[in-house]
C-alpha cells in the first residue's frame, strides 16, 4: 500500500529542505503495521512481571516467594538477594559536583525500599497474565521508616534520611557565580546596591513524562549474545551502560529501538527494569519480556520537574536590571538515574534568559526523598530555569509599576548585539527578540484584547481577561563536547552518520539520532536529497539498532537536527567528494574542471557530458574502472561536534479568561513566534511547536504529580493524573522569524522543546495578569479552578489541592481541609 | 476457556479464550492484530480503539467473550482495495500524528465520530474525540485532520446518493 497522494516524480525537485514534505513515517504508522517492543514474540520466549512496593521507606523483614513458585506456568522467581552481587547500579551520568552523593541505586531492592513501586520481586513465567497471577502469591512483610518526601524539611539539620549510608539528604551543592568564573560582577554588590529589588519562592511541582507507549524490553539470547529491544530514546547509550552495570561485554549486546511511542525525556534512561531484563535472560538463558502497565510506568518511570525555586531580581528604578540571584531546592526523588542531578544544572545556565545582567549567581542543592527519581522531562531543566525569570520579571514590572513588555525591551539584548555572551558565559549566536515579539502581537491581536481587558475591569466582569508574556530563549542542540567535559557530564555531545550508496543508486543514510515521533527519516531525507541531488523517494533512513548504527548519541535536548543532521551533512560531503574523484576518472577530466551539481558531475564549459552520481554508486560496486591509490567506494560516515549551543528564541502570548466566581480558567488565545533557524521541514516545525505547547500549558492548568503524607502517588492512573484532552486545549497561532544559527551548516536551532520551554510563563502570567487587581499575587501550578477561587477569595497562592500532602503545597503533610481527620 | 467465533478486519476465527480475556489482548496476543495497542488500564486514553459491530469501543473495555458472534474492525482493516480510509489519508497529510502509538485508536474513534455526525464543528470534533489522549500533537492537527476527513467522505457520499 501507497500514500498515493505522494509526488512519485523520479526527479529531484530544485530543493528539498524548507519543502513542506509530509513524513514518510506515517505510512506505517497511520495502518498499524508497526514495531513497537511490545509486538515482539520469541520462541520460547518468558514474560516478567514485578512485585513493587507498597511502602515508601521500609525494611524488608520478610520476602517469601515459594508459594509464587508453586503457582503454575511459573518458571522462576527472583528478588534482590538473587541479584544483589550482579545488578551493580543503574548509572548516573553527571556527578555535577565533585563531592556529589550518590547512594547507589539497586535496580531490584535488596534490604530496603525507598519509594513507592520500587522493584521487590520478579515473577517469571510463561504468560504475562501467569505472571501477574503469581505476584499476589509473594509474601513480604516490611518495617517502615520515616518517610522524607517534604524537600524543604529534608535539608534540615537532623531531618530523617532517606538513605541511612549518607549524612545528609543533601546529594550535592552546585554553585555557579557569575563574578567567580568571570563573565559577569559580583553579585551581593549588585543587591547591596539596588533601588529596587523582588524577591520570590516560586514552585515548579513534580510532572510525569506520559509519552503513549508504555515502557516495553525484550531480550533475545544468542549463546553468549543479547539483544535487546526496548522502547527507548537512547538505545546507544543504553548499550554502553547496559553492558557497564550487567558486565555483559559490550560487544556482546545488541540494543534496537523499533518503532517508539513518544518519549519527551521519560525514555532518556537506563530503566531498572531493561537491566533486569538483561540479567533475567542471562540467569535462564531464555528470551523474556515485560511491558510495563499505565498505572506501573505513572508510579515507576521517572518524573520531571520538581523544584522550589527562590529568585531575587535586583534594578534600578528605571527596570534596568542590575542582578540575579537564584537559590533551588531539586528533589532527586531516592536514587540519581541517568542525568537526575544534572537537569537543575544545566538550567542554571538558562536563569537570565533574555536578558543583559551585568551580575549572576545560582545555587543548587540536589535533595534526597522517599519518591521515583526525577530526571530529564521535555526541557529538562531550562523550563523551570524560564518559568522562573519569566515569572520574575512581571513581578518586577508590577513593583515599578511598568508595562511588562516594556520592562523586557528595556533589558533584552538587542539585534545589533548579536552575538553576546551572557553573564552566564554562554554565547548567544542569532536572533531578533523584537521582531519576533511584533510579528507576535500582531498574531495575537494585542491592542484589541488590551482593551477588552479594560472595558471587563471597568465594568467589574465576573470573567476577567489577562495577557501574558513569555519572551525565551533557550540552549539546545545538546552539546559541544568539551563544555559537556567541563560540566563532568560523563559523555560527549558529537553526533555520527554515515551514507551508503547502494549498487542500485538508492542511498541508506544510518543516523546515530533515534527518533521515536519526531519525523527524521523524512527531514533526513531531505537533507541527504539535497546534498546529493537525488530524489526524497531513493533515501531510506535507518536507525535505533546498535547493529547497523554502531555509534550515536540519540535523541533529546532539541539535539537530532542541529547535531545529528549535521552528521549527514558533512557524511554526505564526504560521499561527493569520493565520487568526485571516480568522476574525474571516468569522465577523463580533472577534479577541478568538475562541478557538482542536482546529483551530476558534469565538465566545466562542455554541456552535455556529465555523470550522476547514482550511476557512480553502480560503478564503483563494479569497481572495473576506478582511479589507483583509492577505494572501491564512495560511502563515508563523519561525526560532528558542535563548538557552540543554539539558542531558539521568540515571544509567545497566552490571553486567559479568569472566572472570578468558579476559579475556572479559560486560553482565549495563544500566540507565539519563534527563531528556531532555518526550517527543514516547516509541516514537522510546526507539529513539534503544538506539542511542546500543549505539555508547556498543560503544566500551568492541568498536570501535577502528587504524592499523599505516607509517600503514595495518587495520581498513578490517567483518571487521576491529567493529561489534557482535545476539549482541554485550544487552537494554537504559531509564527516564525528566521536568523539562522551560526553554529551549523543547516543554520538550524532545534524546535522539540520551545513550546514546552516557553508557555508554562505566559499561561500563568496571563491568569495573574486577569485577577492581580483582585490582590492576587501568584497561584501554585496547575491553575486548578479550586486553586484560583481560592486566590481570589481567600488571598495566598491557592494552597494544596484537595489531595493532601501535595508536593506543590512546598509540604507534604497539610491537614488545613481536615482529611487525616476525616479518614480516622 | 471459552470458545469464541469472531470476524475481523474480514476473517473469521474460531478460538478458545480464558473468561477474563479483555479484547485488546486477544487482538495482540491470538491474533497478532497488534496494530491497536495498549496505553492506559483504566480506559482512558483510547489507543485501543476498534469497531465493533460499527460501533467505536476501547477494546480493553470489553471481554474477547463479548465480541463472540461479532464483527471486529481495526485499524489494519480499514484500508479498501490498497486504498487508505479517507481518515488515514487526512491525518497523513495533516500531520496528524508524530509517534503514531494514539493514531489507530485516533483514527478509528474519528470514523466513528463522523458517522454520527458527519458535519462537525470544530468544538464538535474536540468533544468527541476527548475519549482519546495524544501526547504529542496538541491536538491541533489531529482537529484539521478530521475537518479534511469529514470535507472528502462527505462530498464522496454526496457523489454517491
Amino acid at each position: 500500500m501507497t500514500l498515493t497522494d505522494e509526488p512519485t516524480t523520479a526527479e529531484a525537485p530544485v530543493k528539498e529542505v524548507g519543502n513542506a514534505r509530509l513524513r514518510k513515517e506515517d505510512a506505517r504508522l497511520i495502518t498499524g503495521k508497526t514495531t513497537w517492543t511490545d509486538n515482539m514474540v520469541l520462541p520460547g520466549m518468558l514474560h516478567m512481571a514485578f512485585l513493587r512496593s507498597p511502602v515508601a521507606h521500609a525494611t524488608i523483614t520478610n520476602l517469601d516467594v515459594s508459594a509464587a513458585k508453586d503457582r503454575p506456568n511459573v518458571v522462576a522467581v527472583f528478588t534482590g538477594q538473587d541479584f544483589k552481587d550482579e545488578q551493580g547500579s543503574i548509572p548516573c551520568a553527571w556527578p555535577v559536583t565533585p563531592d556529589m552523593v550518590n547512594p547507589g541505586h539497586p535496580s531490584i531492592a535488596v534490604d530496603t525500599v525507598n519509594h513507592v513501586g520500587e522493584a521487590v520481586a520478579i515473577v517469571v513465567a510463561r504468560t504475562r497474565t501467569a505472571a501477574v497471577d503469581a505476584v499476589e502469591a509473594i509474601d513480604v512483610d516490611y518495617e517502615n521508616l520515616p518517610v522524607v518526601l517534604d524537600m524543604e524539611t529534608a535539608v534540615q539539620d537532623g531531618a530523617d534520611l532517606v538513605h541511612a549510608s549518607t549524612s545528609s539528604n543533601t546529594s550535592y551543592h552546585f554553585v555557579f557565580d557569575a563574578g567567580e568564573a568571570g563573565t559577569g560582577s559580583d553579585t551581593d554588590a549588585a543587591f547591596r546596591d539596588a533601588e529596587v529589588t523582588v524577591s520570590r519562592r516560586f514552585v515548579q511541582q513534580r510532572l510525569i513524562p506520559a509519552f503513549m507507549e508504555p515502557r516495553s524490553a525484550v531480550v533475545g539470547v544468542q549463546g553468549d549474545n543479547y539483544t535487546l529491544w526496548s522502547a527507548t530514546q537512547i538505545p546507544h547509550i543504553l548499550r554502553v551502560m547496559g553492558a557497564l552495570t550487567t558486565g555483559i561485554p559490550e560487544h556482546k549486546l545488541r540494543v534496537v529501538a523499533p518503532d517508539v511511542g513518544g518519549g519527551f525525556g521519560g525514555k532518556l534512561q537506563v530503566c531498572p527494569e531493561e537491566i533486569l531484563a538483561l540479567l533475567v535472560a542471562r540467569r535462564l538463558g531464555k528470551p523474556v519480556k515485560w511491558t510495563e502497565t499505565r498505572s506501573e510506568s505513572l508510579m515507576t518511570a521517572h518524573h520531571g520537574r520538581d523544584q522550589v525555586q527562590f529568585i531575587d531580581v535586583a534594578a534600578k528604578k528605571d527596570g534596568t536590571v542590575t542582578g540575579l540571584r537564584v537559590r533551588l531546592l531539586a528533589d532527586m526523588g531516592a536514587y540519581l538515574r541517568l542525568i537526575t542531578p544534572g537537569v537543575p544544572a544545566l538550567g542554571a545556565f538558562m536563569f537570565p534568559g533574555i536578558y543583559k545582567f551585568p551580575a549572576y549567581r545560582f545555587e543548587c542543592d540536589g535533595v534526597f526523598t522517599n519518591k521515583v527519581p526525577t530526571d530529564a522531562y521535555r526541557g529538562a531543566g531550562r523550563p523551570e530555569a524560564t518559568f522562573a525569570i519569566e515569572r520574575i520579571m512581571d513581578e518586577l514590572a508590577v513593583e515599578l509599576d511598568m508595562d511588562p513588555m516594556e520592562l523586557r525591551r528595556k533589558n533584552w539584548i538587542n539585534a545589533e548585539e548579536f552575538p553576546f555572551t551572557t553573564v552566564a558565559g554562554l554565547e548567544y549566536d542569532s536572533g531578533d527578540y523584537e521582531q519576533a515579539t511584533q510579528a507576535a502581537l500582531e498574531l495575537l491581536g494585542y491592542d484589541e484584547l488590551r482593551a477588552e481587558q479594560k472595558r471587563r475591569r471597568e465594568s467589574n466582569d465576573p470573567v476577567q481577561l489577562g495577557i501574558g508574556i513569555s519572551t525565551f530563549t533557550e540552549m539546545c542542540g545538546l552539546a559541544p563536547s568539551r563544555v559537556l567535559g567541563s560540566l563532568s557530564f560523563g559523555a560527549g555531545g558529537w553526533e555520527q552518520a554515515s551514507i551508503r550508496m547502494l549498487p542500485t543508486g538508492k542511498v541508506e543514510v544510518v543516523t546515530g539520532s533515534t527518533p521515536h515521533g519526531q519525523g527524521h527519516e523524512t527531514a533526513w531525507s531531505q537533507i541527504v536529497a539535497d546534498e546529493l541531488g537525488v530524489p526524497f523517494e531513493d533515501v531510506e533512513v535507518l536507525h535505533g539498532d546498535t547493529a547497523i548504527s554502531s555509534r550515536g548519541l540519540d535523541t533529546y535536548g532539541s539535539r537530532s537536527l542541529v547535531v545529528g543532521g549535521t552528521a549527514v551533512v558533512k557524511a554526505a560531503e564526504k560521499v561527493v567528494a569520493k565520487a568526485r574523484k571516480i568522476a574525474a576518472h571516468l569522465l577523463e577530466a580533472s577534479e577541478d574542471d568538475l562541478e557538482f551539481s542536482g546529483g551530476k558531475f558534469s565538465v566545466k564549459g562542455t554541456p552535455g557530458a556529465g555523470l550522476g552520481i547514482q550511476e557512480i554508486a553502480l560503478a564503483i560496486f563494479a569497481a572495473h574502472d576506478y582511479p589507483e591509490g583509492i577505494e572501491p567506494s564512495i560511502d563515508a560516515e563523519a561525526a560532528f561536534d558542535p563548538v557552540n549551543f543554539s539558542f531558539p528564541h521568540g515571544t509567545h502570548l497566552c490571553a486567559m479568561e479568569v472566572d472570578t466566581e468558579t476559579g475556572f480558567v479559560k486560553i482565549r488565545k495563544y500566540a507565539c513566534v519563534d527563531d528556531i533557524g532555518n526550517i527543514v521541514n516547516p509541516i514537522i516545525v510546526e507539529g513539534q511547536m503544538h506539542g511542546g505547547l500543549a505539555q508547556g500549558i498543560s503544566q500551568a492548568l492541568y498536570e501535577e504529580a502528587i504524592y499523599d503524607a505516607d509517600g503514595n502517588l495518587t495520581t498513578g492512573t490517567f483518571v487521576d493524573y491529567l493529561l489534557p484532552s482535545a476539549a482541554d486545549l485550544p487552537d494554537f497561532a504559531t509564527g516564525n522569524t528566521t536568523h539562522a544559527a551560526t553554529s551549523n551548516p543547516l543554520g538550524a536551532k532545534g524546535v522539540g522543546e520551545a513550546g514546552c520551554i516557553a508557555s508554562t510563563p505566559a499561561v500563568v502570567n496571563a491568569a495573574l495578569d486577569a485577577v492581580r487587581h483582585l490582590g492576587v499575587e501568584d497561584i501554585l501550578m496547575p491553575l486548578t479552578p479550586e486553586r484560583v477561587w481560592r486566590a481570589i477569595h481567600t488571598g495566598g497562592d491557592g494552597g494544596a489541592r484537595a489531595a493532601e500532602g501535595s508536593n506543590a503545597y512546598g509540604g507534604a503533610r497539610t491537614t488545613e481541609s481536615g482529611y487525616e481527620e476525616a479518614d480516622k | 476457556m471459552t470458545q469464541i467465533n469472531v470476524r475481523v478486519d474480514g476473517a473469521s476465527y474460531s478460538d478458545d479464550v480464558e473468561p477474563r480475556t479483555l479484547l485488546v489482548h486477544y487482538l495482540r496476543e491470538q491474533l497478532g492484530k497488534v496494530g491497536t495497542v495498549v496505553g492506559c488500564d483504566t480506559s482512558n486514553c483510547g489507543a485501543c480503539t476498534v469497531h465493533l459491530d460499527g460501533e467505536s469501543v476501547k477494546s480493553c473495555t470489553v471481554l474477547a467473550v463479548q465480541a463472540d458472534g461479532s464483527e471486529v474492525t481495526t485499524i489494519e482493516g480499514i484500508a479498501e482495495g490498497g486504498e487508505l480510509h479517507p481518515m488515514q489519508k487526512a491525518f497523513h497529510e495533516k500531520h496528524g500524528l508524530q509517534c503514531g502509538y494514539c493514531t489507530p485508536g485516533m483514527i478509528m474513534a474519528s470514523i466513528d465520530l463522523l458517522k454520527n455526525n458527519p458535519n462537525p464543528s470544530e468544538h464538535e470534533i474536540r468533544e468527541g474525540i476527548e475519549g482519546n489522549l495524544c501526547r504529542c500533537t496538541g491536538y491541533v492537527n489531529i482537529v484539521r485532520a478530521v475537518q479534511q476527513a469529514a470535507g472528502k467522505m462527505s462530498s464522496t457520499a454526496g457523489a454517491q446518493a
